[in-house]
């Protein structure tokens, strides 16, 4: 979940694809297929996955059917916990003419045919899946289905507009004949692949906008998922991998013999900066490394600490930066404001401590190679595998499997290079697992910001000068590096560059500072998670330094923004705002649009005399435009706010000689249940609009909705995350 | 040496180490890898198994503590009529997203309803607080034992 080519252009300048399908979905129906996959069109997969399935019927990469009848969905996307198995598929088979029950599902290979054509790759992340799928995969379904009618109009030598599709049958109008999908895979295989499809009217659908119940939760609940952890391979050994404990540092030494004589034990491999014990089972690998005793020389950064990085990002900030938006003249505006507030925010270096730790399995042979791994990104990990073994990418297969949390950690995929650079050592396959001391500790990790924000107030309200210059690393440069604009990285500002707010005199900057002792990556909800907290925080200290209700204050600013009004409206209402609390409770608000979805959220928290932070209840209000899986977006609202609460109230990765100072979830602490607020989310209907992504939504709003709200119930200004240890109330 | 485990019924004769914790004899040797390894120190609660009806975290259960009792993981759970209640609320509620430490939580609220047919909410809040979701299904695990434990049998 991070952006990318194409979230960054639509957060800024609308990409030149992001803009051929506006048009194309401005101009009606008849849609012209090719014209939404530029040089992609509905491609088949290019793998002989017919012969190897016995697909008689595979109109495009997305879907197959064979003579039995039996539907097979490939998704291009990784199923994360997001949902989106159940959501493209319900695009898939709303057009399809098919209940969900009828169908199976595949994760997609690596393979062109599955590039999302916006993103420009294969990949999952930047809350884009379904928005980029919207149009496409719906197209997909519908073609399939032309030609399955195609094929039973031939059949009956009748006209093609007296058959209809339904529930995975042709019908003819006229006469009570049908013939099953699997009947006509044949025939419907030599048909045309259509040139324009017509797609369904919202008023005709049957599955899109419902609930259906998701399709990867039944082998959740009795161990039966397969995660990339759990893959079983016919003489399959299991390593435990440790690299240098301080980034750019080299292994010196280790005790082989030790090792090899750890019961279970069958080999020891080591890379420049890495050691990897192998055994006949986790247990082994694990007692067989810490018999190995691994020594390092640590390198330049083993006296790097936290202080180090931000004192060096604190004077970066002192300059000027690369300036994202100029408009009207910040520094005049500010000198004539009669409240002028200038503030420093800071934003903490995060590991994703997904559950899943770090794992890849591999089976490296001269010929070729087998992956077995979760990740959001097939191509570029089998481009890893290609790059560390000299193998032809295409004697490479990626077999991606469930991931257990991704929250953009398995958008890098040098964990999988390192494992192949180790699996290529040994003739037998192999799983290499990270301890959770390692994902924690050689995680990528979400960039420490050093925010500088000056605003200035009129006597009557209207903001007069904002001038934000954030200081922190490119995660674009490392990750994309194409995505760069002249030296700007546009995450860096996103939900900075564009607030929902009118601001006449703005100055948005970047400052470019990398810490040499970590390496960045995206993090759930990406640039807006930074950013929406520095505005949404200083909107709200505005807001009470003028004497106004936060509220009102950004109903007044953003009123030429009518979505924003009526998620804002939503909140209030269902959160009572306003009302009378107990003492030591307080309600904030945050308003946002990222990702094309618009939301306002509405925490009221309470904190006791310890200092001890609760939170009472959450209100979101979300308009995503066109719905279609609601309980999936409520879900993801749900999961997205207590992920961002988490991360809020207690998590910061720091360092120390070099070394990350925590290790596991003691130190690197996590919400549990009975900590969780009571959460309830109201989806504004907006059907007519763009639709927006889901997954990053809730995690944006939750640090600004806490921290405004912990000012409403203590007056206290939290400028730096994270909260609870301020309140001297974090309980382990 | 050779320890018997008893595992959702069967006793399995394991030539294993004495320390070796159980949850890696569940996914490395016998292929039950429906347990789950999350941290290892018994914080997150992905490998929670039952230990004669006990929740406990088998990445510190050592085989030879565990041998001689009754462990039940989440493969047999359905067996239980507790377990077939709370999977089947698990599925109602929609409570799952990645699903990883979802083996881990069904284990944590089985044991809760067996102990407690009808749990308060302070009694859900002691049972789960060891169970880590990062997906933060909490709201609607919380929904999903309440419902549980109001279902006739």
């Amino acid at each position: 979940m991070k952006p990318r080519k194409n979230k960054v252009q639509k957060g800024f300048l609308p990409s030149s694809r992001r803009a051929l399908l506006g048009a194309a979905v401005s101009a009606g129906s008849g849609f012209l297929l090719s014209a939404f996959l530029p040089g992609l069109p509905l491609l088949k997969a290019s793998k002989a996955q017919d012969a190897a399935t016995g697909a008689i019927f595979s109109p495009n990469a997305f879907i197959r059917i064979d003579a039995q009848g039996k539907v097979t969905f490939i998704i291009r996307y990784a199923e994360m916990g997001q949902g989106i198995y159940t959501g493209i598929s319900m695009l898939l088979a709303e057009e399809l003419d098919l209940e969900l029950d009828q169908v199976f599902l595949e994760a997609a290979p690596a393979d062109l045919a599955y590039v999302d054509s916006v993103a420009g790759e294969e990949e999952t992340g930047g809350s884009s899946s379904t928005r980029d799928s919207w149009i496409p995969l719906r197209e997909a379904g519908a073609a399939a289905r032309m030609m399955l009618i195609a094929a039973a109009a031939h059949h009956w030598g009748v006209t093609e507009d007296t058959c209809q599709a339904r529930n995975g049958r042709v019908f003819h109008r006229d006469s009570p004949r049908s013939l099953s999908y699997g009947e006509l895979a044949e025939a419907a295989a030599h048909q045309a692949v259509p040139v324009k499809v017509s797609l369904k009217s919202p008023a005709d659908f049957k599955l899109i906008g419902t609930n259906p119940r998701r399709l990867d939760t039944k082998a959740k609940i009795d161990g039966s998922a397969r995660f990339g952890i759990d893959v079983q391979i016919t003489g399959m050994k299991i390593g435990r991998i440790m690299a240098c404990p301080v980034k750019g540092g080299r292994l010196t030494g280790y005790d082989r013999i030790a090792a090899l004589a750890v019961l279970g034990v069958v080999d020891v491999i080591t890379l420049p900066d890495a050691i990897a014990v192998i055994g006949n089972h986790m247990w082994a690998a694990i007692k067989g490394l810490e018999a190995a005793n691994p020594r390092w020389d640590y390198g330049s950064n083993a006296v790097t600490s936290t202080n180090d990085i931000v004192a060096r990002m604190k004077k970066a900030s002192e300059q000027s930066g690369v300036q994202a938006v100029k408009n009207g003249n910040a520094e005049a505006a500010l000198k004539q404001a009669d409240i002028r507030i200038d503030a420093v925010y800071e934003l903490p270096f995060l590991a994703h401590a997904a559950l899943e730790p770090i794992n890849t399995t591999l089976h490296i042979r001269q010929d070729g190679a087998d992956v077995w791994v979760g990740t959001q990104v097939p191509g570029r990990a089998r481009q890893e595998v290609a790059d560390a073994t000299g193998l032809p990418p295409e004697s490479i297969s990626v077999h991606n499997h469930l991931i257990g949390g991704g929250f953009g950690r398995r958008l890098d995929s040098n964990s999988i290079g390192q494992a192949a650079r180790f699996a290529k050592q040994v003739p037998y396959p192999v799983k290499l697992i990270w301890t959770r001391e390692e994902d924690i500790t050689q995680d990528q990790f979400r960039p420490f910001y050093y925010d500088r924000i000056s605003a200035g107030l009129t006597r009557d309200g209207a903001i007069s000068g904002w001038h934000h210059r954030t200081t922190g690393s490119a995660v674009t440069a490392r990750w994309y590096p194409e995505g760069m604009q002249k030296g700007l990285d546009p995450d860096a500002v996103e939900g900075a560059a564009q607030t929902p707010y009118a601001l006449p005199d703005q100055l948005v900057e970047f400052v470019r500072d990398e810490p040499d002792a970590v390496t960045t990556l995206w993090w759930r909800g990406v640039g807006p998670t930074h950013n929406v907290f520095v505005v949404e925080s200083m909107i709200d200290e505005l807001a009470h330094q003028a004497g106004h209700d936060p509220l009102a204050f950004r109903k007044k600013l953003a009123a030429h923004q009518p979505r924003a009004l009526k998620v804002l409206e939503e909140a209030a209402k269902q959160s009572g705002w306003g009302k009378v609390l107990p003492p030591g409770h307080g309600m904030g608000i945050a308003l946002h649009y990222s990702f094309q979805t618009w939301a306002a959220t509405v925490l009221e928290v309470a904190v006791e005399q310890s200092g001890q932070i609760r939170l009472v209840h959450v209100h979101t209000a979300v308009d995503c435009g066109p719905v279609v899986f609601p309980d999936g977006v409520v879900a993801q609202i749900q999961g997205g706010l207590i992920f961002g609460l988490t991360m809020a109230l207690y998590n910061e990765i720091t360092l120390k000689d070099g070394r990350v100072e925590q290790t596991n979830f003691h130190n690197y602490r996590m919400m549990r249940l009975n900590e969780a607020p009571d959460i309830s989310v109201h989806i504004v209907p907006d059907p007519d609009a763009e639709i927006g992504g889901i997954g990053e939504v809730g995690t944006v709003a939750a640090a600004p909705a806490l921290a405004n709200a912990l000012f409403a119930a203590t007056g206290k200004r939290l400028r730096r995350i994270p909260f609870a240890k301020q309140f001297g109330g974090e309980k382990a | 040496m050779g320890f018997d485990l008893k595992i959702n019924g069967v006793v399995r004769n394991l030539d294993v180490p004495p320390d070796m914790p159980v949850l890696w004899i569940l996914r490395d040797l016998l292929g039950l890898t429906g347990t789950k390894y999350g941290c290892g120190v018994a914080q997150c609660g992905a490998c929670t198994v039952h230990l004669d009806g006990e929740p406990v975290r088998s990445c510190l259960l050592t085989v030879s503590a565990a041998a001689g009792h009754d462990i039940t993981t989440i493969e047999a759970i359905a067996q239980t009529e507790a377990g077939a209640k709370v999977q089947q609320a698990w599925l109602d509620e929609e409570v799952i997203q990645c699903g990883y430490c979802q083996s881990g939580q069904i284990m944590a609220a089985t044991a809760l309803l067996q102990h407690i047919p009808n749990p308060t909410d302070a009694d859900i809040d002691e049972a789960m607080a060891g169970n880590i979701c990062r997906c933060g299904t909490y709201v609607r695990i919380r929904k999903a034992i309440r419902k549980a434990a109001t279902h006739e049998t």
